[in-house]
């Protein structure tokens, strides 16, 4: 494989309908010199108009996406997201906004979507670079930061020869460089904000330079107070709406690790 | 939900029942490690208690504090990602807090508790650990009602009360414990049972409810509760879908008492299940021919959070 340095990368990850932060990050990263940019999925979902987004991150020469549990769902026209909550109000609203954005992604982009590839391997630095949705393993497994422990990321990394991974599907970035100088990354997310009172959200930016790889989480700014009105022009639920405008996640928050949990309000 | 199961190879076994092999299935990865810190020690004896526990139940002694860490230290060294303790009733061990400490050091931990002799200073240190431990430490507490008279029924005479005492210093210190509902009246399982649930629990002024809903396994003294396992619930062959095996926990689980090693939390009192003496014993393949393993395939049961 050959190898990429003195370059710098964008890698984000769970759009989730904003095409507003999407754009701004976009903006960000082509600004901060990101030669590649590189999603890690969950395109759908939350957010107003889902062509929107993909419309901005298809057919781009700098831009590769990947294929997210969602994406999948969509892809191939199942019928919900499959995150399968026990509390009913919970599946209320993540069946609400599967059926809005499944309305409204086109059929074209949901081809799109379902031929997705689904992890990128690449040689950076150096050092031997893998990027995948959930983890390694499973599209859908959650990497948190307070529940993987850096046996289980040595473990995972040197199983299959990896020096760096980056990862999202959580919501909730983190960054952790282990005692073999291995680098665990995860992006967190563009499309809502991280459940931390802040209404920005996160992105990394990756600097190779020889051999050396180094990631910085990034948050970003954008116009969340038009992304609030469209949403509800948009009929979306107001609970969504909030998150936007608060910074902290209002429904689905079952899969949230207490610690992480513990930070929100709900 | 349903993903998983072969109906097809169900529907035919609606037929009288033929004598094929139970399935085997191999361990994908130690991710979790269950310990048996207090053995089949309990303060309570539930009526629907899968494993018998109670105050005088020495089938599985507590284990020492020695031997829990070394299984937390080959745990860390197997890339094992979180750790169970349970029992019996976890907080009935003299060296709790220093098992605990051990846990956190390697990874995330839950602890399954019942919650009554977690008093005030308990509660007070956990929300401190809570705080400041590196990993995550995760409280489940078990509950099997949402009145007295519902739970009580189960889990013994003002049980209820004494339970939500517990849940309530939790909070109180900072923890938002896990709620944890065996679903012996099936009505609790439904939909409408769960909202009743999530609506008690906020009402308790727990804001941010977090609720897991198990289906009974009927051995131990749920059998004798409720009856045991007809002749055709069992696995066989072909069962098991290819490729979605890791539906099971036992693929990615093994559970440590002070006896060996077992496949999971379930079969402890099962003499055949257990596999060694020590871990490295028990990475092997494991026989899914117990008729438990039948409710884990059909009802998607895992013991996580
Ligand atoms: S169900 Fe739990 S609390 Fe009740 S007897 Fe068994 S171990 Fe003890
Ligand atoms: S009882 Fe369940 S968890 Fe235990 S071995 Fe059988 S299938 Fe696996």
């Amino acid at each position: 494989m050959p190898n990429l340095t003195d370059t710098t990368i964008a890698v984000f990850g769970g759009v989730y309908n904003n095409y507003l932060s999407l754009e701004a990050t976009l903006a960000h990263a082509r600004q901060s010199g990101a030669s590649a940019l590189y999603c890690l999925g969950d395109l759908g979902g939350f957010g107003p108009h889902p062509d929107r987004s993909i419309a901005q991150l298809r057919d781009q020469h700098d831009i590769h996406v990947m294929q997210g549990n969602y994406d999948h769902s969509l892809g191939n026209r199942l019928g919900d997201c499959a995150c399968g909550y026990t509390d009913p109000r919970d599946n209320y609203f993540a069946q609400l906004s599967y059926d809005y954005t499944f309305a409204n992604t086109s059929e074209h982009h949901k081809d799109w979507l379902r031929d997705l590839p689904t992890g990128f391997r690449h040689r950076w630095a150096g050092k031997e670079v893998l990027m995948a949705h959930g983890s390694p393993r499973r599209i859908n497994e959650f990497l948190w930061e307070s529940t993987t422990p850096d046996g289980f990321l040595e473990h995972l990394l040197a199983s299959r020869n990896i020096d760096a991974l980056f990862i999202t599907h959580t919501g909730i970035p983190w960054m952790r460089r282990l005692d073999s100088g291995r680098l665990v990354v995860n992006v967190g997310a563009i499309g809502r904000p991280a459940n931390n009172g802040l209404t920005t959200v996160d992105y990394v930016l990756v600097e190779l330079q020889g051999d050396t790889l180094d990631a910085s989480l990034q948050a970003i700014p954008y116009d969340h107070e038009r992304l609030a009105s469209e949403m509800r022009a948009e009929g979306l639920p107001e609970e969504f709406v909030e998150t936007v405008l608060t910074g902290y996640w209002t429904t689905c928050t079952e899969v949230l690790p207490a610690r992480e949990r513990a930070r929100g309000k709900y | 939900m349903a993903q998983h199961l072969n109906f097809e190879a169900l529907l035919e076994r609606a037929a009288p029942p033929k004598e094929l092999p139970a399935p085997t299935l191999a361990l994908s990865h130690l991710d979790t490690l269950w310990l048996q810190v207090t053995g089949t020690l309990c303060n309570l004896a539930c009526l629907h208690c899968f494993i018998s526990c109670g105050p005088k139940n020495h089938n599985h002694e507590m284990m020492t504090l020695e031997s829990v860490q070394d299984a937390l230290n080959w745990a860390r060294d197997h890339g094992v990602k979180e750790f169970y303790f349970t029992g019996g009733e976890p907080f009935m061990h003299p060296q709790i807090k220093e098992m605990i400490l051990a846990a956190l050091e390697h990874g995330p931990l839950n602890i399954l508790t019942n919650g009554i002799l977690i008093d005030e200073s308990m509660a007070a240190w956990l929300g401190e650990v809570f705080r400041t431990s590196r990993y995550n430490l995760d409280l489940r507490v078990s509950l099997d009602g949402t009145t007295p008279e519902e739970n009580d029924a189960i889990r013994g005479r003002k049980t209820y009360e004494k339970i939500f005492g517990g849940i309530d210093r939790l909070w109180a210190h900072g923890v938002n414990p896990v709620i944890t509902v065996t679903t012996c009246h099936a009505d609790l399982a439904a939909e409408d049972g769960r909202r009743r649930f999530y609506e008690v629990v906020r009402a308790r002024g727990l804001s941010q409810p977090r609720l897991k809903f198990l289906s009974p396994f009927k051995i131990g003294r749920e059998e004798h509760r409720a009856g045991g396992y007809e002749a055709h619930e069992r696995l066989v062959e072909g069962d098991l879908i290819p490729g979605q095996e890791d539906a099971l926990q036992c693929s990615s689980c093994r559970m440590v008492t002070a006896k060996g090693v077992y496949p999971c939390p379930i079969l402890i009192e099962v003499d055949e299940a257990l596999m060694g003496a020590s871990l490295d014993d028990a990475l092997v393949d494991i026989k899914l021919d117990h008729p438990a393993c039948y409710t884990c395939h059909v009802e998607g049961v895992t013991c996580r959070t």
